[in-house]
C-alpha cells in the first residue's frame, strides 16, 4: 500500500488574486473578453452601439428651436450645416405643440374658455391649474399606496382624489362629487346596521341597491338644490376639448385603479362553488378577453348609444373608461387566478383551521401572497393597458396619437413624423419604465426568504 | 420509525380523562367522487383523551382529522364536536374550527406574514382581542415552545422543526379545546421530529385534548390513551397503547405493526 498519509506543517497566509482576475481588468475579461467569439462579439456590439447612437445624435442634435414651419427648420438645417446635412430633426413642432400634446384643447383659463395660453384674463388661475393640479394630487394619492413608509395619513387623499379628480378635470358643483362620496357612506351604512336585521345576503343587495339609487336620482336634484344655496362651483369644460396626455393618463389611471379590485372578484368568483356565479364570471372573462380591444370601443363610441334610453347623455370618455376598465379587469383576473393556483392548498387550509371566514381568509392570507406572486403580471397588464389607451385616437378622441395626426396635416407641419412620435414614445417609456421598475422594487421589498 | 423517539419520562397517572364528551362521531361515511373513503365511522372521544391514529397510507386517517374541523366534508352521519353539529352552516363551522386547533403535515405557515403575526392573527380577526393582548398571548406560547427570539423573523428562516413548533404555538394562540395533529412529524429531519414531540407531551401533560394521526409508535406508547388503528377507510382495531402493541387481535393490525416495529 502506497503511503497516503499527509500531515501540514504550518499554515498558508492568506494571497491576493492575481492582477487579471479583479478589478477592471479582471471584470472586462471575464464579462467581454472571456474567449475570442465573444472577443469578436463584444468588438462587433460596440462598432454597433456606435453607429446608432452617432446617427441618433446626428440627427437629434439640430438647431431647430425656434422653427415654425417645416420649411424654415431646412432653411435653418442648410444654414448652419449647409446643404447636404443629412436627415436632421426639426424640434420647432414640438416647441410650438407640446402644449396640445399635453392637454389637447383643454382651455389654459377655463373662465374664459376663449382665452389663449400666455395671456390670462384678469382674476384666473394660472394656466392649466386645474389639470396640473390634478396630476400633483394623483401623485399624492398614488404614492402612499407605493411606498409603505410614507404617513399613513396620506391615505386620506388616496380615498379624496376619485372624488376630486373628474371635478377638477371637467368642473361643475363641487357637490356632485361630496353626494357620490356619501353614496359609498350610505352603502356602508346599510350594510353596517341594515344586514344584522335582514340577513347577509339581503343586507348586501340592498347596500349595493341604495347607493345605485342614490346616485342614479336623488343626487342630480339635490347638487342642483345646495349649489343653489352655495354655488362651490368652478367652469364646466366640455369631453370634446380633453386631449393629450391629460386624456391618456386620465384613461389609465381610471382603468388601472379599477380594473384591479374588479379583476380580483373575477378571479375569485371564477374559482367559486356557486354555479352561477361562476358560469358568469368565466364568460365575461372569455368574451372581453376573444375581443379586441378597439370592438369594444367601438361599441362604446356608437353602439352603446342606440341600447341606452334616447335622451341619456353618457360621457364618451366615460364609456371609453369603462370600456377599458372592463378590457383590463379580464386579463387581470387571468393573471391574479395564476397567482391563487400558485398557492398551496395549505395555505386555505391553514386559514380555514384557524376559524377565518371566506372573506377574512383572502384579505389576509390568500391575496397578499397570490397578488404578490402575480406582481409580474400585473404590472404587465397595467403598462399593456396604458398604451392601450393610445387606442382611442381611432373612435376620434384626440389622445396624442390622434393629435399628432392633426398636426402633421397642418400645412406648417406636413411631413413631419420622428419628431412627434420620437416625443409621444419617451413619455409613453417615462411611465412604462417607471412602472417596470417600481414592480422589482416590490417585488424584491415583499420577499420574505424562501417558502 | 424508531421506538423510542420519545425519552421524555411521563407520569402517566397525572394525565385524567374526564367523562365530558368532546366529539362523537355516528355512523359516518365519506366518498371522493365514487370512492368510499370513510366507511362507517363511529367514535367517541372524551376531554383529556390523547388519541393516536395508525394505519397504512390510504387508509383515511388523515381524512377522518380532517372531518372534524370540516376540511373535508362527510356525506352521511354526525359528527358533533363540543356539542355542536358539523352541518354545511358556515356559522357552525368558522365556530367549530376555532375552538378546534390543527397542526399539519407541511406546517402550513404564512410566509408572507412574521411568526409573532402568524400568532396572532386569528385571534385578532377571529376572537376580536385586542393587538397588545394578541402579542402577549402569542409570546407566552411562543415561550412554552421555546422559540420566542424568533418571533420577528419569517416561517422561511426557520427549520422545520421550529415551524411545526409556531404551528402549534399559532393553535394554541386560539385557547382551543381539541387539539388535531395531521402526520406532524412526517416532514421533519430525525433530530427535529423530538423536539416537536416534546412539545407534544408537554401539551398532553396540560390535559389537552389530542386526535393525533403519527407513524411514531413511541409517542403513542407513552402519550396516547388510546390507539386507533385504521385500514381501508375502517376503523380495525382500537385499544389502550399497552394491549395494542403487545397483543393486537386483528391479523392486519400484526401484520402492520410488524411491518413498522420489525426493524
Amino acid at each position: 500500500m502506497s503511503d497516503v498519509s499527509f500531515v501540514r506543517t504550518e499554515m498558508l497566509p492568506q494571497q491576493a488574486p492575481p492582477a487579471t482576475s479583479v478589478g477592471l481588468v479582471g471584470w472586462s475579461r471575464e464579462n467581454l473578453f472571456s474567449g475570442p467569439v465573444n472577443s469578436i462579439l463584444t468588438i462587433l456590439s460596440l462598432i454597433f452601439i456606435y453607429f446608432v447612437i452617432s446617427g441618433v445624435l446626428h440627427w437629434a442634435i439640430s438647431p431647430t428651436w425656434a422653427a415654425t414651419s417645416l420649411g424654415e427648420c431646412r432653411e435653418m438645417i442648410a444654414a448652419a450645416y449647409g446643404e447636404g446635412a443629412g436627415h436632421k430633426a426639426c424640434w420647432g413642432v414640438i416647441r410650438e405643440r407640446w402644449l396640445q400634446l399635453m392637454y389637447g384643447f383643454y382651455p389654459p383659463y377655463p373662465v374664459v374658455p376663449s382665452a389663449n395660453f400666455g395671456a390670462a384674463p384678469e382674476g384666473a388661475w394660472p394656466a392649466f391649474f386645474r389639470p396640473n393640479l390634478a396630476f400633483v394630487l394623483l401623485v399624492l394619492a398614488v404614492v402612499p399606496v407605493l411606498f409603505s413608509n410614507l404617513p399613513r395619513k396620506m391615505l386620506w387623499i388616496t380615498a379624496a382624489f376619485p372624488f376630486l379628480l373628474p371635478w377638477l378635470l371637467w368642473g361643475g358643483t363641487l357637490w356632485t362629487p361630496i353626494l357620490v362620496a356619501l353614496g359609498f357612506v350610505i352603502g356602508y351604512l346599510v350594510m353596517r346596521f341594515a344586514a344584522p336585521v335582514v340577513g347577509t345576503i339581503a343586507g348586501f343587495i340592498l347596500a349595493v341597491a341604495v347607493p345605485l339609487l342614490w346616485w342614479g336620482f336623488a343626487i342630480g336634484p339635490l347638487a342642483d338644490a345646495f349649489s343653489s344655496v352655495l354655488p362651490l362651483a368652478i367652469p364646466e369644460v366640455q369631453s370634446r376639448d380633453f386631449g393629450g396626455f391629460m386624456l391618456s393618463i386620465t384613461i389609465g389611471v381610471v382603468a388601472i385603479g379599477c380594473s384591479l379590485p374588479l379583476g380580483i372578484l373575477l378571479a375569485l368568483g371564477r374559482q367559486s362553488n356557486l354555479l352561477i356565479l361562476r358560469s358568469i364570471c368565466i364568460g365575461f372573462i372569455e368574451f372581453i378577453r376573444g375581443v379586441p380591444l378597439i370592438t369594444l370601443l367601438f361599441v362604446a363610441s356608437t353602439l352603446l348609444n342606440i341600447f341606452l334610453p334616447p335622451g341619456t347623455n353618457f360621457d364618451i370618455i366615460l364609456r371609453v373608461m369603462i370600456m377599458v376598465t372592463l378590457f383590463a379587469a379580464a386579463y387581470m383576473a387571468e393573471v391574479i387566478r395564476g397567482g391563487l393556483a400558485a398557492l398551496p392548498k395549505g395555505q386555505y387550509e391553514g386559514a380555514d383551521s384557524l376559524g377565518l371566514n371566506y372573506w377574512q381568509a383572502q384579505r389576509l392570507i390568500i391575496m397578499p401572497q397570490a397578488l404578490k406572486i402575480s406582481i409580474p403580471g400585473i404590472v404587465s397588464t397595467f403598462i399593456g393597458v396604458f398604451k392601450d389607451t393610445t387606442l382611442v385616437s381611432i373612435i376620434g378622441l384626440l389622445d396624442p396619437i390622434g393629435l399628432s395626426n392633426s398636426i402633421r396635416a397642418d400645412q406648417a407641419w406636413n411631413g413631419i413624423v420622428w419628431e412627434l412620435y420620437g416625443f409621444i414614445a419617451v413619455l409613453f417609456f417615462i411611465f412604462c419604465f417607471s412602472m417596470s421598475r417600481y414592480s422589482m422594487y416590490l417585488e424584491r421589498k415583499l420577499q420574505t426568504g424562501h417558502r | 420509525m424508531s421506538e423510542l423517539a420519545v425519552d421524555t419520562e411521563i407520569d402517566r397517572s397525572k394525565l385524567k380523562v374526564s367523562d365530558e364528551i368532546a366529539i362523537q362521531i355516528t355512523n359516518m361515511n365519506k366518498w371522493y367522487g365514487t370512492f368510499h373513503v370513510l366507511r362507517d365511522i363511529n367514535l367517541t372521544v372524551n376531554r383529556g383523551e390523547r388519541i393516536v391514529i395508525a394505519g397504512p397510507s390510504g387508509s383515511g386517517k388523515s381524512t377522518m382529522i380532517r372531518c372534524i374541523n370540516r376540511l373535508e366534508e362527510h356525506q352521511s352521519g354526525q359528527i358533533v364536536v363540543d356539542g355542536i353539529e358539523l352541518t354545511s352552516d358556515l356559522k357552525n363551522i368558522d365556530k367549530i374550527r376555532s375552538e378546534v386547533g390543527m397542526c399539519f403535515q407541511h406546517f402550513n405557515l404564512f410566509p408572507h406574514l412574521t411568526i409573532l403575526e402568524n400568532c396572532t392573527l386569528a385571534p385578532i380577526w377571529v376572537r376580536k382581542v385586542p393587538k397588545k393582548e394578541a402579542e402577549e398571548t402569542a409570546m407566552h406560547f411562543l415561550e412554552k415552545v421555546k422559540i420566542p427570539d424568533q418571533a420577528l423573523k419569517y416561517p422561511g428562516q426557520l427549520s422545520g422543526g421550529q415551524q411545526q413548533r409556531v404551528a402549534i404555538a399559532r393553535s394554541l394562540c386560539m385557547k382551543p379545546k381539541i387539539m388535531l395533529f395531521d402526520e406532524p412529524t412526517s416532514a421533519l429531519d430525525p433530530e427535529m421530529i423530538k423536539e416537536v414531540l416534546d412539545t407534544m407531551i408537554e401539551l398532553a401533560h396540560e390535559g389537552m385534548t389530542m386526535l393525533c394521526v403519527t407513524h411514531e409508535m413511541g409517542f403513542a406508547r407513552q402519550v396516547a390513551n388510546r390507539v386507533i388503528f385504521m385500514d381501508q377507510g375502517q376503523i380495525v382495531e382500537q385499544n389502550e397503547p399497552e394491549e395494542f402493541f403487545n397483543n393486537p387481535k386483528s391479523e392486519r393490525t400484526k401484520l402492520f405493526l410488524s411491518q413498522i416495529l420489525g426493524h
